[in-house]
């Protein structure tokens, strides 16, 4: 648990990222974010603001100054890797006539 | 890569109907002009709780009681969506509000009028929840990420809004002739400055122009406050209210109904602080900031004894 401020002026409080699962076995989205002092007042505010029609099933607040996220400017060269290896999708193969659908 | 050839990417982008997030390079110009937009935006939906937080006490029942609560409990988590937006621009909350708290930021003209009569509540439910519905639901398709997440979240929520506001009407409009009487008084006063919340029109709005450039407005305020008008003046003749507008007429050929002319000299003195409750809301809402003081001290102090706690603990 991220350690408490010192200080009374809530800007000073650190900002909480808020994840919300919608149905059970989905996965838990961004919903948005939060200041509280602490992650345990920052999960009740975060139900204040991301629930008040109790959709949710499940919700997440992370620090947000933890969360380390990639550069938008070098996301060409980044992401590169994942793009030229067609040979990780199915539809690079091709399977004799009539054996039908390998899947 | 200069600024002129990042200036071309980001308008290819936008042209190619991308949306953009708050680390992607964007104009300086449409950073402040964000800024400016959604602090005003997220300032509206705050004070917009004071008008109707007026009448919680006096709701004619507990079942109006509820609602309204809830309503004014929405508006409050509608600025938080919008201002949490807003700092991932790079500026601080708290300075946003000291900015509304010092009378530096300007905040939706409607909410400097009256609630005078129970009715208020209808009419502000239905026509000014409907027209912030009309704008709201253009700028949810936007270009900046943050913003079309808030509203798309908004939007979802607003419809209770109109459809508790149209009840109350219609409710007192089948009741007695002083029920109908106050009906008509509410939209006597407040459809013109629902009108008015739409913006100046296309030509004095000056703003309008990079705003549409890159994808935050998608459609003109005239254009947004005629499909405004077009859909509320059938709801208003179905339960028997009359627009308070001699010049109002539908045109069979466009398909359109016509209004009479706007009083915008009443609209920018509004704005610019001369309402007739301007200086109330700001104090009523510095009033609420200053005596909540002691639940952040008491926030704090409850953080700091727990991780005393668990160091302890550990």
């Amino acid at each position: 648990m991220a350690s408490a401020t010192n200080t009374t002026a809530s800007a000073d409080w650190p900002m909480w990222e808020v994840f919300v699962q919608l149905e059970l076995g989905e996965p838990h989205q961004h919903a948005g974010n939060v200041h509280a002092p602490d992650a345990r007042m920052a999960l009740l505010n975060a139900r204040d603001v991301y629930s008040r029609r109790g959709l949710v099933k499940s919700m997440w607040v992370v620090p947000s100054e933890t969360i380390t996220a990639s550069t938008p400017g070098e996301n060409g060269e980044f992401f590169e890797p994942g793009n030229d290896k067609l040979f990780r999708h199915p539809q690079f193969y091709k399977s004799p006539k009539g054996v039908g659908n390998l899947e | 890569m200069d600024d002129a050839a990042k200036l071309k990417e980001f308008d290819d982008r936008i042209a190619r109907g991308e949306i953009f997030e708050p680390k992607d390079w964007m104009p300086e110009r449409l950073r402040k002009q964000l800024i400016r937009m959604m602090s005003q935006h997220a300032h509206s939906e705050v004070v917009g709780m004071l008008p109707e937080g007026n009448w919680i006490t006096r709701a004619p029942s507990l079942r109006r009681k509820m609602i309204l609560l809830a309503k004014v409990q929405d508006e409050g988590g509608h600025g938080l969506y919008i201002y949490s937006g807003v700092e991932s621009l790079g500026v601080r909350r708290e300075d946003l509000i000291d900015e509304l708290h010092a009378g530096k930021a300007k905040y939706s003209s409607i909410f400097n009028y009256p609630s005078l009569l129970w009715s208020d509540m209808g009419a502000i439910g239905w026509l000014v929840d409907g027209a912030a519905i009309v704008n709201q639901t253009t700028l949810a398709k936007c270009s900046f990420g943050p913003y079309a997440r808030a509203m798309i979240r908004i939007c979802k929520e607003e419809n209770f809004h109109k459809k508790q506001g149209y009840e109350i009407l219609s409710t007192m409009m089948a009741g007695t002739p002083a029920q109908r009487a106050m009906a008509q008084d509410s939209i006597n006063r407040w459809w013109w400055p629902s009108l008015m919340m739409f913006g100046p029109t296309d030509k004095d709005s000056p703003n309008s122009i990079d705003l549409m450039r890159w994808g935050i407005k998608r459609k003109s305020n005239d254009d947004l406050r005629q499909r405004f008008i077009d859909m509320t003046v059938p709801q208003a003749h179905a339960i028997g209210l009359t627009i308070p507008d001699p010049a109002l007429k539908f045109n069979k050929e466009t398909g359109h109904w016509e209004i009479g002319p706007i009083n915008w000299e009443e609209f920018f003195n509004v704005i610019n602080g001369n309402g007739p409750c301007n200086k109330e809301r700001i104090a009523a809402r510095k009033h609420a900031h200053d005596e909540g003081k002691w639940v952040r001290e008491a926030a704090v102090a409850y953080a700091q004894k727990h991780s005393s706690l668990e160091r302890r603990a550990a």
